[in-house]
């Protein structure tokens, strides 16, 4: 187990460090005057380009530029946004608001999505089945901003039921329906994982011995079948924490919450890339180490990773 | 009482030989393939119709928008701003005065287009990654994968913000062809590991198959064994993923455009659409909902149609 | 009526004839697919008894496996059915039973052993978990002593270090000691019949004879009776008591071991014995048996081996269904000649 863990830590270091150089390498070196759109709508004044110049290296090798990024990364050091505040603060404040939306999706996916996928999955035919089914696709097909303005239109405005934004301080009540909605997707790839998941390892030996040995239907799928069923969709339920994480922004955007989703929904808008870079970084490395922990946590699952 | 029995619920495997036998025989002792059976199976399939007479329906709009409308999309009347769904202007009018069905029906091209180009380029370029990386393994085979987890690790709308936020930012007034190709460019650089993983994954079960090292030995060209032989091996999931990614990609570019970073005008798109009336959706709701309609249902048909080539596809589902 | 199922060892050859302890009465099996109705077991009879080891021999294809899935009433149903016959244990009709007292015969009355362990076994649970399953489950143990038998059990099957390997995965294993521990899981609520399906098949040669000496050492020290298929001839002489060949989902020839190979009544027993390869006729062609078994959906008329028969007579072969007739003592052959074919030898 110990070796699995270094190995994939070993693998993680590569992507790491590929992923952020790639993003800085976007931002500063692509063709282009780096510094168009930074500041918003005007060009920038010179004295401020100068003084980027310098507080970005830009007058360095690109590497080296790089390095003090990443040096400075370690160190917390985000950079600044265009206000003059530091980015990290930014994140700080803005995170655990994205943290609890991100929660309330991934309990309701998790909820509603293996409900459907245990159900359709012992019984592959029939009109659950197909409900399921269509309406997964439904929920796969339709675009986030569009399923998420109806909700709001409908459920916030039209019929009042809920706030249509969320408030500042955004208690879990008010993100039941954000967080319902930037579930959707996932909630059709949990259901759809799980039943054919299911679906596979019903016809698998291990469960014609299960019930050879006279052990009860019960035990036989809640035990020996869903065990092995699962081992997937935790997995995928594990590495969608950071994946939503990353994917609320245009959720955030809509209900107006203050996450770092809507900061940066917000900052896009505004062309201010000196806030856009360091949260779309952050996000990135969030997502990164959520699927490291999710590769330690499936050895854990499933016995026959560990020795590899 | 007595419990449901485990025969009821066709848990249990019963014995495959016997059931496996009668069904290869086929009808009249033919043999059936992949391919046939799959179409025997999505024949009977009424989404799978649906979903494909959609699709050539969106094709057509996209292809000839001439044929659905009359009217200039880009022709503005501020007299009628806002004006709601009327006999004249089925779907009404929107800020600028200009015909929302028109400007719905033009603007299928622009998505279209970047969801099948996005496909095909993505498709033809991590397929020659994959095919490398897959036949030849060694050091190549281990850049490429490093280089691919590398794109495949960055969450793709993040990944689209920077790279399209920066020409956002550079170009001052790009032409239309310039930005469907820079949101092109973006998707296929940020998916094409998928694709690339696909086929290198066949490459790889496949080529250490009797039959490859037979080609091989009969003095057979690498790019004889790869198209021949390798190469029909990852068709059918190709299909697959191809045909749901371009309904993704649709929906992907509608997502960019709201978010600002995606095609804008004066490129006319269903995302554009959506975008720009946002703001005004409460005293011009029709400006919002027909587009969105429509993109809903476009993604919905590719989606449809690449799932039900995949039941059909996939014996096990059975 | 249920009691005397599970308890007491009856049957044997002292009880009154035709009570075995596990009797297959004219089975029929269908399998209805999308392309017709597979009849799979068409009129199969066989029994065993306390102590004695039954091969059932039989080509892919011929229902030796579904027949052994009807008797532990595993067959997936739809689309398998069975359509007639009885199946009976301690002279009860299996077939009639309700659910959940079939159920309980798994494992405790009839136990079954499958081809391939490693896919047989549940990957992600410990041997002795599944092993000291039956206990905890079926006889209520605790968990300490249920891992206490499932140690007993490894030691019984000759795996060495018992007591470590308990907390072994099963990929772990190799394959000989994966069919062992199979083998034990099988054995932990003392069956009375033990049904091998293909138990060495996916083993190497010498494994497989240690394996067949395995279960041949446990069903004497339980008197139990051993149903083994399989389609390997080799395997089957060293340990078997009586054969049933299968063809076709029938029963073509039943007689004891010796009976069998010095003297096969059936023209397909007797090609199949002639395609042994032998070391004393080196250099000359291997006998074979020409064409493929018949496909099921469409099974020819009369008897279902004449159309690769080498003794075939028209037109009563491709007529009328031979019956499996005794022929001396417990002999019984279904071929319309099979007298003249005793006599040959």
């Amino acid at each position: 187990m110990g070796r699995y863990t270094l190995r994939r830590l070993l693998q993680l270091v590569p992507v790491l460090l590929g992923t952020t150089f790639l993003i800085y390498w976007m931002v500063w070196s692509l063709p282009g005057d780096p510094f168009a759109g930074k500041c918003g709508d005007r060009p920038c004044p010179d004295s401020y380009i100068n003084a980027a110049r310098e507080k970005f290296n830009l007058n360095d090798p690109l590497l080296v530029q790089y390095a003090k990024f990443m040096g400075g990364m370690v160190q917390g050091n985000f950079g600044e946004t265009l206000s003059g505040r530091d980015a990290i603060d930014v994140i700080a404040q803005a995170i655990p608001i994205t943290i609890k939306l991100a929660i309330v999706a991934l309990v309701l996916e998790a909820l509603i999505g293996l409900g459907a996928g245990v159900l359709t999955g012992l019984r592959r035919t029939g009109f659950l089945d197909n409900l399921v089914l269509l309406s997964t696709l439904l929920l796969i097909a339709i675009p986030i901003f569009v399923s998420g303005f109806l909700a709001q239109f409908l459920f916030g405005v039209k019929w009042g039921i809920v706030n249509p934004t969320v408030s500042f301080e955004a208690p879990w009540s008010e993100l039941l329906l954000p967080g319902f909605i930037l579930a959707t997707a996932s909630i059709a790839y949990v259901a759809r994982l799980t039943r054919t998941s299911i679906a596979e390892n019903s016809r698998a030996d291990y469960v014609r011995t299960a019930t050879a040995k006279g052990l009860t239907r019960s035990r036989v799928v809640g035990v020996h079948l869903l065990r092995n069923s699962l081992i997937p969709v935790v997995t995928f339920l594990g590495a969608d924490l950071g994946a939503l994480m990353g994917g609320a922004i245009v959720t955030e955007g809509i209900f107006n919450i203050p996450g770092v989703g809507g900061t940066l929904f917000r900052a896009i808008r505004a062309h201010e890339s000196s806030t856009v870079v360091p949260l779309v970084t952050f996000l990135v490395l969030v997502y990164l180490l959520m699927t490291l922990f999710v590769d330690l946590f499936y050895a854990v699952l499933d016995p026959r990773i560990r020795y590899e | 009482m007595s419990e449901p029995s485990l025969l009821d619920t066709g848990i249990v495997g019963g014995a495959p030989e016997a059931a496996a036998a009668a069904d290869a025989a086929g009808t009249a002792d033919k043999p059936r393939g992949l391919w046939s059976d799959a179409w025997y199976d999505l024949r009977r399939r009424p989404l799978f119709w649906i979903s494909l007479a959609l699709v050539v329906l969106v094709v057509l709009i996209a292809a000839f928008p001439q044929l659905f409308t009359s009217i200039d999309p880009n022709a503005a009347d501020l007299k009628r701003s806002n004006e709601g769904p009327s006999s004249t202007a089925w779907f009404g009018y929107d800020l600028q005065g200009r015909d929302v069905y028109a400007r719905t029906i033009y603007g299928a091209r622009a998505s279209v287009v970047v969801g099948v180009f996005a496909v095909a380029f993505a498709t033809l370029f991590g397929g020659v990654v994959g095919i490398l990386a897959g036949y030849f393994g060694g050091w190549v085979d281990s850049l490429f994968s490093r280089i691919g987890d590398v794109f495949y690790g960055l969450p793709f709308v993040l990944g689209a913000i920077i790279l399209l936020f920066t020409f956002v930012g550079s170009a001052v007034n790009p032409s239309k062809t310039k930005i469907i190709f820079l949101v092109i460019l973006a998707i296929v650089v940020l998916t094409w590991p998928g694709y690339a993983r696909i086929i290198r994954s066949t490459v790889l079960s496949a080529k250490h198959a009797d039959y490859v090292l037979a080609a091989r030995a009969l003095g057979a060209r690498p790019s004889r064994i790869i198209f021949r032989h390798l190469l029909p091996n990852c068709v059918a999931p190709l299909i697959v993923l191809a045909t749901i990614n371009v309904g993704a990609y649709i929906g992907a570019e509608a997502t960019l455009s709201f978010l600002g970073v995606g095609l804008r005008p004066p490129v006319i798109s269903w995302g554009v659409m959506i975008s720009d009336m946002q703001s005004y959706i409460r005293v011009a709701a029709h400006a919002v909902l027909f587009p969105a309609i429509f993109l809903s249902v476009t993604v919905l048909s590719f989606v449809m149609l690449g799932d039900a080539v995949r039941q059909a596809l996939d014996p096990k589902l059975r | 009526m249920a009691e005397v199922l599970t308890s007491g060892r009856s049957a044997g050859p002292d009880a009154p004839a035709g009570d075995h302890l596990l009797a297959v009465d004219d089975l029929r099996v269908e399998f209805r697919t999308r392309d017709g109705v597979a009849k799979v077991i068409n009129g199969v009879t066989y029994h065993v008894d306390a102590g004695e080891t039954l091969a059932v021999l039989g080509e892919s294809g011929s229902g030796k496996s579904v027949t052994a899935q009807a008797i532990m009433g595993i067959i997936d149903s739809p689309p398998g059915f069975v359509t007639g016959g009885e199946i009976r244990f301690h002279g009860q009709d299996l077939l009639k039973l309700p659910a959940d007292r079939r159920r309980e015969i798994r494992g405790d009355g009839i136990a079954m052993v499958f081809q391939d362990a490693l896919s047989a076994l549940n990957p992600v649970f410990t041997v002795g978990f599944q092993i000291g399953e039956q206990f905890r489950k079926r006889r209520g143990m605790s968990r300490a002593n249920a891992q206490k038998k499932a140690v007993e059990l490894l030691d019984m099957v000759k795996i060495p270090h018992a007591k470590a390997r308990v907390k072994d995965y099963p990929h772990q294993f190799s394959g000989g000691m994966r069919q062992r521990v199979m083998i034990a899981m099988s054995l932990a609520l003392d069956p009375e019949v033990l049904i091998a399906d293909e138990p060495t098949t996916a083993l190497d040669v010498t494994v497989q004879a240690q394996i067949m000496d395995l279960l041949a050492e446990l069903r004497r020290e339980r008197n139990m009776g051993l149903i083994l298929i399989t389609h390997d001839l080799g395997v089957v002489a060293d340990v078997a008591d009586r054969i049933a060949v299968m063809y076709a989902g029938r029963i073509v020839e039943q007689a004891n071991v010796f009976d069998l190979y010095r003297n096969p009544c059936h023209p397909y027993t007797r090609a199949l014995l002639e395609s042994i390869p032998r070391v004393d006729l080196k250099g000359q062609d291997l006998n074979t048996i020409k064409g493929l078994p018949p496909n099921l959906l469409r099974i020819p008329s009369g008897c279902p081996f004449h159309p690769r028969c080498p003794r075939r007579e028209d037109p009563i072969c491709s007529t009328e269904v031979p019956p499996l007739r005794p022929l001396t003592g417990t002999r019984a052959s279904a071929c319309h000649f099979a007298e003249e074919l005793m006599v040959r030898a």
